[in-house]
């Protein structure tokens, strides 16, 4: 062995590497306020490695961002802390560098011969925020999706090259495929090689000029890198990585919202804490003075920062370097906590987060479900989910006549009275037997403020059935469970299933003597009537996509038809559009009671 | 400050080495042992389905013998994505009186995909010269395909409907082991 790595070392030189970067001389001693740049190296390297095990698993396309993250994230053994660790120590990082930043400017280590050094320190503090920047977007979801596109919005601002430069950090005129690849490249790509380039300049710099040892500690004697100050840098190491970790256990995980949705507004959109000053800074621009907010101003106060070694050669320049400092540190706090205080106290913004929060919980039941994501994305999977979508086109079609459960579908209570019936539950047996309640068949739950108040319906509901004796009354309920299973509801399968010797008189019982519905309706080969809806599968998906396409249809109202339009035929509603509200009418969706 | 001459190496202090290894290892460990159980994750998800799957009818398949390429579709959950009827294969189907064979297209020496010759008196590997009769047995001594093409089980329902346990083995070997 030993012999092997003398062998190494006369074709490499390996051991003198390894002495030069272990046996570095510390005036002054080993001290605890020298590991802030070992712990951002640390960091670096935990960020190397996950990022890159991530990397393996990422999917960069609008149809595989979100899903392949929602892979690791729900699917992948240890994925969530994968993902947690790199989302949590990304965060560190900035609080580290900070803290970085903030020593160097204090014990001035900004100053000659240490000048480059420091703007290597400062291109690396921006990498790092364009590293978050671009990694804040590789997810794909609302929250990522609305916040960056702030972002590249800010930078079409740009005087002259503005919407080039869009356009070339987008990929093209709008978000798609070749925002995320070449978000990725740069998150991935480009960055990463600035990083570990810069950090090669940094640490060969640092280590020609040495530790800046205050006055006071440099009659001490030296001590050295290897192993006590490494060992100091190993606690202070982990005690950062206990810190992410305690923030991945405590929080879950990195959050995944729903998918990215152009179409859909995001009223929640906030970038991450460490940019919410800018966020904040950027409400007290008038329109026009965007650029001046998001761009001139930050970019002076970089410059500034930038030009700190020099103004520190003045005689006051030290002390107008840290005045500056910390009034940049308190602006920026201030802001940040003002951006939170005016959220907190935005009813609007709190329930907008309330929204965002229960449709990403709706669409990791839906990624869950054994009907997975389609190959079609997430997206597409949330568009086809009756739950959240059938309100919303019941509320803008539906509702200026209908309610469910006397609500537009989204909870509110219009003021004008319903002119059609309440369809909730529409189909079940609990719906049929208010129907056939000749108290309740007249309200306007029901007919009341349509033409079928005066219809035959309604009239023999009110006439017939109140005459009704026992058996006639038995015979009825037995009706309304054959009607009922006709629906195929799923959350009346198992009573359906339970009472299917009822529902067998039932149906029997539909063409004959005492109701006879098939006095006006039909019913299989029981063509009698026929000026009221057909009943052979009547409430079913079939039959009420049917009749929303066109209530005038024959097999429906026919002549008799009061004023619903064609929804499907007059070209309304799509059909998917319709299949929608009617599965949701049916409570048919991944989740509720019966539904595989 | 650059030191590097070994003169200069200093009286190490054993316990603080000791500790320093110890703490840097803990410090790594979580990240590393994280992400090397992310990456193995592909490990743990070894299970195909073997189902039995419809592919054809009897009457799509030449009466003759000559062999013939069918895809083979069905549900398969590629990483996230669910997809219905996906095609995941091929098999070459023949038919020889009333019964119907199946061959996996891919070639056991090296996965490539088999063709048909142009005479249709046997396969033809394009990759490495494996070459297979019609009934898929190995029929030059120079192939250099380790087995025969691999038979999949067929079975004939009602009457017309050719259902395959389709698979897929591990190339390269003389007995057959599914993937």
């Amino acid at each position: 062995m030993r012999q092997l790595l003398d062998w190494l070392d006369d074709r490499t030189g390996y051991k003198g590497l390894v002495k030069a970067a272990l046996y570095e001389r510390i005036p002054g001693g080993a001290r605890w306020r020298y590991v802030w740049g070992s712990t951002l190296m640390f960091a670096m390297f935990v960020q190397f490695v996950t990022g890159i095990v991530l990397w393996a698993a990422y999917s960069a396309n609008a149809q595989g961002a979100w899903e392949s993250v929602y892979y690791i994230q729900n699917e992948m053994l240890g994925g969530w802390m994968l993902r947690g660790i790199h989302h949590y120590m990304a965060q560190v990082t900035i609080v580290l560098l900070v803290l970085h930043l903030m020593q160097v400017l204090i014990d001035g280590a900004y100053r000659a011969p240490r000048e480059v050094n420091f703007w290597f320190g400062l291109g690396l503090l921006g990498l790092v925020l364009a590293l978050s920047l671009t990694g804040y977007l590789l997810p794909w979801d609302q929250k990522g999706y609305w916040a960056t596109k702030v972002a590249t919005s800010i930078a079409s601002m740009t005087p002259v090259v503005g919407p080039s430069m869009q356009a070339f950090l987008v990929g093209g005129a709008e978000y798609g495929h070749h925002t995320l690849t070449r978000f990725f490249a740069l998150h991935a790509g480009v960055l990463p090689a600035g990083i570990v380039l810069l950090i090669v300049g940094h640490v060969y710099l640092f280590r020609r000029h040495g530790i800046t040892v205050p006055e006071s500690k440099r009659d001490k004697p030296d001590g050295w890198f290897w192993p006590e100050q490494v060992l100091r840098d190993g606690v202070a190491a982990l005690i950062v990585m206990a810190t992410v970790l305690a923030l991945v256990l405590w929080s879950g995980g990195a959050h995944l919202g729903a998918p990215a949705d152009p179409t859909e507004p995001y009223a929640a959109a906030r970038p991450e804490w460490y940019f919410m000053f800018l966020f904040q800074w950027l409400k007290y621009f008038p329109a026009g003075w965007e650029v001046v907010g998001a761009q001139i101003i930050p970019g002076m106060a970089a410059l500034l920062v930038a030009a700190m070694p020099i103004i520190g050669k003045w005689r006051l320049g030290h002390r107008f370097n840290l005045g500056v400092a910390a009034s940049m540190l308190f602006g920026i706090s201030l802001l940040t906590w003002i951006a939170y205080q005016e959220d907190g106290n935005d009813p609007a913004f709190v329930e907008a987060k309330a929204k965002s929060d229960s449709i990403a919980d709706r669409v990791h039941e839906l990624a869950d479900s054994p009907r997975g994501i389609p190959a079609a994305g997430g997206l597409a999977m949330l568009r086809a989910d009756p739950l959240t979508q059938g309100p919303l086109i019941f509320e803008a079609n539906c509702a200026s006549c209908h309610r469910v459960d006397g609500h537009d579908g989204l909870g509110n209570i219009p003021e004008d009275d319903p002119s059609a019936p309440d369809l909730w539950g529409y189909g079940s047996r609990e719906w049929l037997a208010g129907l056939l309640d000749p108290d309740r068949v007249t309200t306007p739950e029901y007919f009341g403020n349509t033409d079928h108040v005066r219809g035959r319906m309604a009239r023999f509901v009110t006439r017939a059935i109140p005459g009704f004796d026992e058996q006639q009354q038995a015979d009825l309920q037995k009706v309304i469970l054959a009607l009922s299973a006709e629906a195929e509801l799923p959350r009346q399968a198992d009573a359906d299933a339970a009472e299917s010797a009822d529902i067998v008189e039932g149906r029997v019982l539909i063409t004959t003597e005492t109701v006879d519905c098939t006095r006006c309706h039909t019913f299989g080969d029981v063509a009698t009537g026929d000026v009221a809806p057909v009943l052979t599968g009547w409430a079913s998906r079939e039959w009420m996509v049917g009749m929303v396409r066109n209530p005038s249809h024959p097999l429906y109202y026919a002549d008799n038809n009061d004023r619903m339009p064609a929804f499907g035929d007059e070209g309304i509603l799509t059909e998917a559009e319709i299949g929608l509200v009617v599965d949701w009418l049916r409570q048919d969706w991944v989740g509720a009671p019966g539904v595989r | 400050m650059h030191e590097t001459d070994s003169s200069s190496e200093p009286r190490r202090d054993f316990l603080a080495t000791i500790s320093a290894i110890v703490v840097g290892a803990l410090a790594t460990m979580g990240p590393l042992v994280v992400s090397a159980t992310a990456l193995v994750d592909p490990l743990r998800r070894r299970e195909t389905s073997d189902a039995m799957v419809l592919v054809t009818k009897v009457s799509a398949i030449p009466e003759d013998g000559t062999p013939e390429k069918f895809t083979v579709r069905m549900d398969r959950v590629d990483a996230w994505a669910t997809d219905a009827n996906s095609p995941v294969g091929a098999v070459y189907l023949r038919r020889v009186g009333s019964t119907v064979t199946a061959l996996n297209v891919v070639c056991p020496h090296a996965g490539c995909f088999v063709g048909l010759m142009d005479d249709r008196s046997g396969f033809a590997c394009p990759c490495h010269r494996s070459s297979f009769d019609l009934e898929g047995a190995v029929n030059d001594p120079s192939s250099p395909s380790p087995r025969d093409l691999d038979a999949l089980e067929v079975e004939v329902r009602n009457e017309d409907e050719v259902w395959v346990r389709f698979q897929n083995f591990l190339p390269g070997r003389e007995e057959k082991v599914s993937v």
